[in-house]
């Protein structure tokens, strides 16, 4: 209560904690937006799961297993240093903030790098749907189905990763100018929850795509 | 309006504390991974989801804080959650009533 600063307290607040927990709310009800964004793309990929699971098997066969664990371990730990960003900021630690702030940054970076391999891979194989579609096997139309959806859901995720570098790089610049203490740490708490809620996404993604049958191989 | 202190605001946990949830996230990644390669059928989708619910659970209470949120704070963080059901049951209950879905009606 003794740090109602009128400058970090909007005029339209009663105090930090009422500004604080108005942010948060906010902050949520945004990310239950974003669940119905990517929920619309989990609806088609049940239906067709079901209407075609064969195909779906052997679609997901073809994703690379190895890259795609290596990136679901890169971005759970990005989430470890941009929950530890945000208690850098709560304990006034400028240093550690921007340490942490950059690793994040550096983690989302090579996640997005080793997406762009994947995505590299699928164009040289012939499996982005459309007219260089090749498949050898059974389920010609059901296969592309599938990789549509890939692409599709693991673009709209990899967008959301490049919004959450463009802001964290900013926070960074404003972190170095000193805007974040102890006190008004509130933007790093919540790009904080943005950052997270994405990681969720893809840990959701990664099983439905890449695991969905790799017994016979 | 009451104008009672909500002091729920502002917990600062201690760094083991996440160190040991990023330790269970790789548990649960290994774990995840293991699975997908045994013959389970149906149980392999039952599997990845419960892990994958656990891993979003440990990252929601910890990472994101719900722990020491308010309770309106739970309630608005459950909202996507609970959307994200309605649409899926109804949304699946239509597709399998209308017999369009393989081997259920």
């Amino acid at each position: 209560m003794a740090h109602n600063q009128p400058s970090v307290v909007a005029p339209y607040f009663r105090d930090i904690d009422q500004q604080r927990e108005a942010n948060t709310l906010g902050m949520w009800v945004f990310l239950a937006t974003e669940v119905m964004f990517f929920g619309g793309l989990f609806m088609a990929y049940t239906v067709y799961f079901f209407n075609y699971p064969d195909a779906f098997h052997e679609g997901s066969r073809e994703l690379n297993l190895i890259l795609a664990s290596i990136n679901t371990f890169v971005l759970l730990t990005s989430s470890l240093t941009m929950a530890l960003a945000v208690r850098s900021a709560q304990t006034d630690n400028r240093k550690w903030l921007i340490i942490f702030l950059i690793a994040t940054i550096v983690l989302g970076l090579v996640f997005l790098g080793l997406k762009g391999v994947e995505y590299g891979e699928k164009f040289q194989h012939h499996l982005v749907p459309g007219p260089h579609f090749e498949w050898d096997g059974s389920f010609f139309y059901e296969v592309q189905l599938f990789f549509g959806l890939y692409f599709a859901t693991t673009g709209l995720h990899a967008l959301h990763m490049i919004i959450g570098v463009g802001v964290l790089t900013y926070f960074v610049f404003k972190a170095f100018r000193g805007h974040f203490t102890s006190v008004s740490y509130d933007p790093v708490e919540m790009v904080g929850l943005y950052w997270h809620f994405v990681d969720i996404a893809w840990v959701f993604i990664f099983p439905l795509y890449y695991l969905i049958d790799r017994t016979i191989q | 309006m009451t104008t009672e202190q909500h002091s729920t605001t502002h917990h600062v946990m201690p760094v083991r504390t996440y160190l040991i949830v990023f330790a269970l996230l790789m548990v649960l990644l290994a774990a995840t991974i293991g699975v997908a390669f045994l013959h389970l059928g149906p149980f392999n989708r039952i599997v990845a989801l419960t892990i994958a619910l656990a891993k979003a659970g440990l990252i929601m209470t910890y990472f994101m804080h719900l722990r020491y949120s308010s309770k309106l704070a739970l309630v608005f963080a459950g909202m996507g959650f609970f959307w994200l059901v309605i649409m899926l049951l109804i949304g699946m209950g239509d597709y399998i009533a209308r017999g369009t879905i393989p081997g259920t009606f």
